[in-house]
């Protein structure tokens, strides 16, 4: 050795493995504007698609007229639920086990809903031939207020459900009811509420909101009549479902379908489901022979692709009087508007909910979901969050903060006291899950030192009798949050989409120069796929991680996966990668141990290479092998180094974090200011520091939006009113706060790094701390709950019925 | 969000504008920033059959003082007003207002010209021309006229304009030296409307309010000079009593309409806040 020789610290650093803060490799095009996003896919010939809407929440299509539409020049075709019928094609089914209209069939159920599509050579011809259908409606009463939806004489919605007593979760109560799910000990939980010394009951309600990602829901759909072949480009966060679902509903051959989701602008569960414009697309392809394009603009996708939340929580917690937690009680009224199309696992109709105990050992709890259906856009997706995780971590957050105000004790105290303990773990909660590692204690104390917790309450306390003295308008205060999120969809025992087992898979092919290729059934929005598996791979393998060129998004090409929603991407596929990597490492150990000439037990890994034990220079590189696998393996080895696997995880992943949020308003205005915002996040094994943190500030901006103001709203007579981002709350840079993100790290037991996932923390924890800090603000005025969005006139509004404002 | 079909024009002269806008009638618009007219022509809610574009037209662009009087043409952008010292120095409250308009990208496209004419009660220019006494310049085929901001606004989007006129100039009175003012505008996020906004230009002698306007955006289908709020201050110091007074006169003639901003309640109210704020904040600045 002599002194240009790297250290292992060098070698190491070399490799950008995990733990790097490495660049983003797919920054390089994003940031150049060279990204290849679905409107950028253009063909010869292409046609362009677009949709007839309802004006009407509710009404019978009488007549559909498209004589003038199709006088239009470039206008070929109109396509209505007749001309569906003829393929089988006028429903379609959702993953929830409803069935959805494609185009209206003799009813529109809400606004904006598609009633026609028109195919013409350009996207003007479309719209000029959109304005020419003539459409004869016969309103009916809209359903709006999902509290209203089961009354006796509420409008009956879905003519299609006559007669039918039980859909796909059970037994239906009313002509509107959709399913009834259950879970916990009632009777156990009834008795801790009848010997509790403390109790408390509060409607809790998450609004109904959007993912709006920047790209909206586009396709491009190509029928190849010569090969009877189907190409679809478009805008999938699970391009493999999407091949499984058309080629079980289009009754084509899977092997002739391609479905290639090409570089997406942000998804957060926008993009799972199937939505009527893909079907029409591929529709009008099959019938004109030519490639059609179907791009949403923004008012569509506020108004029409699925929403996400619209849950209703009446929550119960029963506790002892010194604050000792004995028992949870919810019940959740599920508006999901005129067809149920929630993204959720097909077993799970309210998801992932059941994580309600959150990070509290409460030794019962009860509970029961009721979705219902209203005249309101059909859904509700996962936006940003594992399924209706957000819901649940909200649900038991600011129900806690309630219990707190209650009970007279600090909210952070009060989840101090009722953390379930490090060595509780694997924790088996009331609800039915097992939680795989955590140190809630840890989390809380370390985010409550830095933050110096104690001086903020002092402070708060100070301005409170100030403002009661009249010195000041301005309230303030801290908003707590712990949050335990359930994620990485998931082990085939309970998790599948239409049968499917949730299940992902990579891919790895390593060539003879000590570069390679690996492929993943995930399929990255902006999450960096491109940049964290290959870092994931290099610590693995020891090939640096710009030699891997990682490849999502080709049905052709990736291994079958179930996509990436729900922060599954790293706790399935990033397992799946470890797994594929060491199937490679095991046979690089034999090559290795043939070229060096020992025994495969007297060699050890070394950061990039196998070394024989006790002899340090007898060393044979990770590139070294590469070249050997295609050129001089053992006799009766076959040549190559390439793995493959597909990861069906044991259980899921548990990430959890300590939230703080400083807020102070001013009640003349109702204006807030988030003066300082702390998120502690543990995910486990950290891959990428710079890209978690870049995730846990995306995701907190989103839940800022979502507190502070982000609703999809309808009025009365079911008019949905927040149809553009004038209305509807999108933070620019300008109105979103300062994030201060730290972390502590406990790994998961059962992953085969540890890592447990983050994209979706920040939204989960982040709603309820500002949730909780308006809520905080306002506490000491009498009340104990305000409902979200936290806007400035709901603000204003709360002071003056709290008589804070004359 | 896709517009019709329409045919394009661009006149070299002010002459030619008006000429195409009468030939044509109806179905004709001008085309300046194109901030209002673009997106309602892509909500096909505006279908116009010919855009008559005035960015072809030298000299209804740019600032000069004419005396005591700026001189703005129709077609400077806000981005121009901005980047004035002339109108940084003469006329501050037009600086401060700008900035508040929309964004960086909206400034460098939308114009003065299009804002005042327009007649959208959310704009924040024309309470600010009334409040300043400024006249529009309006040219047509009977020729050219001058009409007082304050006769302008008729009801939304209805203003003084004949078919066929375009409004070419605004000329804008330089407040007296030492004056003080201040534009207060809430608003929900960057680029939106003011829930309610208020414009104040006054003067101070002895630590009383010499003369004072008062001007209100957003909160009525038109803007609205407060006038009564105005009288409630003059002579003044500006005391608790005096302010409550103005921001309750000014209360009295707002009627917004209730929209995602909050309900009628609130943006009466805090426009009245406005008008508080704007007028301790001018104060603070008169010398």
């Amino acid at each position: 050795m002599n002194d240009m020789t790297p250290t292992r610290d060098q070698r190491a650093a070399a490799l950008e493995g995990m733990g790097c803060k490495r660049k983003r490799v797919e920054d390089i095009r994003f940031t150049q504007g060279k990204g290849n996003y679905v409107d950028d896919v253009k063909l010869p010939g292409m046609l362009h698609g677009d949709f007839v809407r309802s004006p009407h929440p509710h009404a019978r299509v009488k007549k559909i007229d498209d004589s003038e539409a199709l006088k239009v020049p470039g206008v070929l075709a109109v396509i209505t639920a007749e001309t569906l019928k003829t393929v089988n094609l006028a429903w379609m089914p959702t993953l929830a086990g409803d069935v959805q209209m494609v185009l209206a069939d003799g009813k529109v159920l809400f606004q904006n809903q598609e009633v026609a599509f028109v195919v013409a050579t350009d996207r003007y011809a479309a719209d000029d031939g959109i304005n020419k259908v003539v459409v004869e409606y016969e309103p009916l009463p809209p359903l709006v207020d999902p509290f209203k939806s089961m009354d006796p004489d509420a409008p009956v919605l879905r003519e299609d459900l006559a007669g039918k007593t039980a859909g796909a979760h059970g037994p239906r109560k009313h002509h509107n009811h959709i399913f009834e799910w259950t879970v916990g000990d009632r009777e156990l939980t009834d008795a801790a509420f009848k010997k509790a010394d403390v109790t408390i009951k509060e409607m809790i309600s998450y609004h109904r909101t959007h993912p709006s990602p920047l790209e909206t829901c586009q396709c491009v759909c190509s029928f190849d009549k010569i090969k009877g072949e189907l190409t679809i480009w478009g805008t999938f966060q699970a391009p493999h479902v999407i091949r499984t679902v058309v080629s079980l509903i289009a009754k084509l051959p899977e092997q002739k379908i391609h479905v290639i989701a090409p570089d997406i602008g942000g998804g957060f569960g926008n993009k799972v489901g199937a939505y009527p414009g893909y079907i029409c697309a591929a529709v009008a392809s099959i019938v004109t022979g030519k490639p059609v394009k179907w791009v949403e603009d923004r008012i569509e996708n506020l108004t029409a692709t699925s929403f996400a939340r619209d849950y209703h929580m009446t929550t119960e917690i029963a506790a002892t009087r010194d604050g000792k937690v004995t028992g949870l009680r919810v019940h959740v009224l599920a508006d999901h508007g005129a067809f149920d199309a929630c993204a959720d696992p097909s077993k799970w109709p309210a998801g992932f909910f059941n994580i309600v105990t959150g990070s509290y050992d409460f030794p019962t709890a009860h509970l029961a979901v009721d979705g219902v259906y209203t005249n309101k856009a059909p859904g509700g997706v996962a936006y940003r969050c594992s399924f209706r995780v957000t819901e649940a971590a909200y649900c038991i957050e600011r129900a806690m903060d309630i219990l707190a105000q209650k009970l007279g004790m600090d909210p952070a105290e009060l989840r101090l006291k009722n953390f379930i303990k490090p060595e509780q773990f694997p924790y088996h909660s009331a609800l039915g899950w097992e939680y795989d590692s955590g140190d809630y204690h840890t989390a809380m104390r370390k985010m409550m030192e830095t933050t110096n917790y104690a001086a903020l309450r002092k402070e708060q306390a100070e301005k409170r009798a100030a403002f009661k003295r009249g010195e000041t308008r301005e309230i303030m205060g801290l908003g707590v949050s712990f949050f335990t999120e359930i994620v990485g969809a998931g082990p085939s025992k309970n998790c599948d989409i239409l049968g499917i087992a949730m299940f992902d898979s990579c891919e790895i092919r390593l060539h003879p120069t000590g570069t390679g290729i690996a492929r993943m059934g995930t399929k990255s929005q902006g999450q960096g796929h491109e940049t964290t598996w290959a870092q994931i791979i290099a610590t693995e393998i020891g090939i640096p991680a710009d030699n891997i060129q990682v490849e999502e998004g080709n049905t052709d090409t990736a291994p079958y996966g179930l996509g990436t929603y729900g922060s599954r991407s790293t706790p399935v596929a990033g397992a799946a990668i470890a797994m594929a990597a060491r199937k490679i490492k095991a046979k690089a150990q034999m090559i290795a141990a043939y070229k060096l000439e020992v025994h495969e037990d007297d060699l050890e890994w070394d950061i990039d290479g196998f070394r024989v034990k006790g002899l340090p220079e007898r060393f044979l590189s990770m590139k070294d092998i590469c070249w050997a696998a295609y050129n001089s393996v053992p006799p009766g080895m076959e040549p190559g180094l390439e793995a493959v696997s597909y990861y069906d995880p044991p259980n899921m992943t548990y990430p959890f974090g300590a939230y703080l949020c400083v807020m102070d308003i001013d009640v003349d205005t109702g204006v807030y200011k988030v003066r300082r915002f702390y998120a502690l996040d543990d995910c486990g094994t950290r891959i990428n520091p710079m890209i978690i943190e870049g995730q846990v500030h995306g995701g907190l901006t989103e839940a800022f939006a979502i507190a502070m103001g982000q609703e999809i709203r309808y009025d009365e007579a079911g008019n949905v009113v927040t149809g553009s981002f004038m209305d509807f709350f999108m933070p620019t840079a300008v109105e979103t706060p300062h994030w201060e993100t730290d972390f502590t790290v406990t790994p998961s037991p059962h992953h085969p790094i540890g890592a447990k996932g983050v994209g979706e923390s920040p939204n989960v924890g982040g709603v309820p701390a500002f949730s909780n800090a308006v809520n905080d603000a306002f506490s000491f005025l009498g009340s104990t709950h305000i409902q979200m969005p936290h806007d400035y006139w709901r603000n204003w509004k709360a002071a003056k019925e709290l008589g804070a404002v004359a | 969000m896709i517009p019709g079909s329409f045919n394009y024009h661009r006149p070299a002269s002010v002459a030619d504008a008006i000429k195409l806008l009468s030939d044509l009638g109806e179905d004709a618009r001008p085309l300046a920033g194109g901030h209002s007219l673009v997106p309602m022509m892509k909500l096909r809610l505006a279908s116009p059959a010919h855009l008559v574009d005035l960015h072809g037209i030298a000299g209804l662009k740019g600032i000069r003082r004419d005396g005591d009087t700026l001189l703005i043409g129709a077609m400077t952008t806000q981005h121009d007003l901005l980047a004035s010292d002339e109108i940084a120095k003469s006329v501050p409250i037009l600086h401060e207002a700008a900035l508040l308009i929309a964004d960086p990208q909206v400034r460098y496209r939308g114009t003065i010209g299009g804002n005042v004419a327009n007649g959208d009660p959310g704009n924040d220019m024309p309470a600010l021309m009334m409040t300043l006494g400024a006249t529009y310049r309006l040219e047509g085929p009977g020729g050219a006229r001058e009409v007082a901001a304050a006769d302008f606004y008729q009801g939304a989007y209805f203003t003084a304009l004949e078919p066929g006129e375009i409004l070419t100039s605004i000329s804008v009175p330089a407040p007296p030296a030492g004056h003080g003012y201040a534009y207060e505008k809430l608003k929900r996020k960057v680029g939106d409307y003011a829930t309610a906004a208020a414009a104040v230009v006054l003067t101070m002698a002895d630590g009383k309010v010499a003369s004072c306007t008062i001007g209100l955006t957003n909160v009525h289908e038109t803007p609205l000079v407060a006038a009564d709020a105005a009288k409630a201050v003059i002579g003044t110091n500006l005391d608790s009593a005096a302010l409550k007074k103005a921001a309750a006169a000014a209360e009295t003639i707002m009627s917004p309409a209730a929209d995602a901003r909050g309900p009628v309640e609130y943006r009466k109210h805090v426009g009245g806040i406005m008008v508080t704020r704007a007028l301790q904040r001018a104060a603070s600045r008169a010398r």
